[in-house]
């Protein structure tokens, strides 16, 4: 499905990453490998060290720690706030909305939406058009859109497929209209046929967690997980990234008339490393377009990879020069979507710790 | 190349025997895993990078399958 958005900008992207730091070889002795092996897996798939939170810590405390610190630098006014959005698929309760938790615990104005987003890798350009579609209303000049996941609390420790290459965090990037007038090209498509591509089994009401989907259980790669663990059909989300995105991009700069070249950065979602460079090639992008390098320092955090590389890649350039930009994520739903815009400017671009 | 690749092939999996009649993914030699390892040694081996698309294991499953995805991805013979 195409999308256009009309006079709309992104004006400020803060990354919240957890502090506490976990390099690969510490965990090399949970997977089912030789220590040789992994070690050259690490190197392919750019595995290095990622982020996780401390136990007990959550998506809201991320969330708050992000707000407080730009209302507290003088960068957002609560008031100012018309609407929150919350991409997540690690929410405080099934009820109420997580995003009205925080609301709550900031005291924002009750004049006001919020809403939570049931999405993952493609969250940020979901959480981006749901964004773009508020500020449409007259009364909505500023929305907060807030990516935020725990991926540590869903992976087993013992799952060599997933556990090396995730991580915590969040994002809060504010979204506004724009008085110069721009058009934001977008395209998404969705897949529930593979909804099980990526699926964490237990835990929902469908198949409710108990002492029998607790029970890990060795498959036969060798990982240890259980239905209340994330699992990822690895080799069929590869190849449907393959098969699915490059086209998506081809047709996104077509229809907006945009050469290849001209396009300044492809802030890709961030499965890993190899991933991505594969992307690249098939694309006929210089791989330091693409950076890839989300994975190797932080981990994989789900929709709030597209704006740590924005922030990590681009840092304070950003809030001084102005770059066009493609977006893409792909995974969990089957979800994919890509957004090309103009991003210049910013208020602030930064990654702070919790 | 055939060489090559079995050189690699050796250094990627220790114990790797040539045995023609041996279905590697079948078998169990190679795990996908493995197949990342040995994408990104003929890549840099064979100065290429092989189309994402064609990373299925029915192209890795002996070593004609491999010279033969190399050669779809223009390694001269």
């Amino acid at each position: 499905m195409n999308l256009t958005f009309h006079d709309k900008k992104i004006s400020g992207i803060l990354t919240i990453l957890p502090a506490k730091e976990i390099k690969f070889e510490d965990e090399m002795e949970n997977y089912n490998f030789s220590a040789a092996k992994s070690l050259k897996l690490k190197m392919a798939m750019g595995y290095n060290m990622h982020r996780i939170v401390e136990d007990g810590v959550t998506i809201s405390d991320l969330c708050i720690h992000g707000l407080n610190y730009l209302v507290t630098n003088g960068l957002l006014v609560k008031d100012g706030i018309d609407a929150l959005i919350l991409v997540t698929q690690s929410p405080e309760y099934f009820m109420p909305p997580t995003s009205n938790f925080i609301q709550g615990k900031l005291g924002l104005k009750q004049d006001m939406i919020c809403m939570d987003i049931n999405q993952g890798c493609a969250g940020f350009e979901v959480g981006l058009f749901q964004a773009f579609m508020l500020l449409e209303q007259d009364e909505i000049n500023k929305v907060v859109l807030l990516n935020a996941d725990l991926l540590s609390q869903k992976v087993s420790k013992r799952d060599r497929n997933s556990n090396p290459l995730i991580g915590d965090g969040a994002s809060v990037t504010i979204v506004e209209k724009s008085k110069e007038p721009n058009t934001i090209y977008a395209n998404i498509k969705m897949d529930g046929t593979a909804f099980d591509a990526l699926i964490i089994p237990a835990g929902g009401f469908k198949t409710p967690s108990t002492r029998i989907t607790a029970e890990m259980i060795e498959d036969a790669a060798g990982n240890f997980r259980s239905l209340d663990n994330l699992v990822m059909k690895g080799d069929d989300v590869f190849n449907f990234v393959q098969r699915e995105v490059p086209p998506m991009i081809e047709e996104l700069l077509i229809r907006a008339g945009v050469e290849k070249q001209a396009v300044d950065y492809f802030m890709f979602h961030q499965p890993n490393k190899f991933m991505l460079n594969k992307l690249a090639d098939k694309l006929e992008i210089p791989r330091e377009k693409m950076p890839s390098n989300i994975v190797e320092n932080f981990g994989n955090a789900s929709g709030v990879t597209v704006p740590t590389a924005i922030t990590f890649n681009l840092g304070e350039k950003l809030t001084k020069e102005s770059f066009l930009i493609c977006l893409a994520g792909f995974g969990v739903g089957l979800t994919w979507a890509s957004v090309l815009m103009r991003i210049e400017q910013l208020s602030f671009n930064t990654i702070i710790e919790y | 190349m055939r060489e090559k690749v079995i050189k690699i092939l050796k250094e990627i999996i220790p114990d790797f025997e040539v045995n023609e009649n041996i279905n590697f993914i079948e078998q169990g030699m190679l795990d996908s895993f493995d197949v990342v390892n040995l994408v990104t040694a003929l890549d840099n081996e064979f100065n290429i990078s092989i189309d994402g698309m064609d990373i299925l294991p029915e192209n890795f499953t002996n070593i004609d399958s491999i010279l033969y995805l190399l050669s779809k991805n223009g390694v001269q013979p």
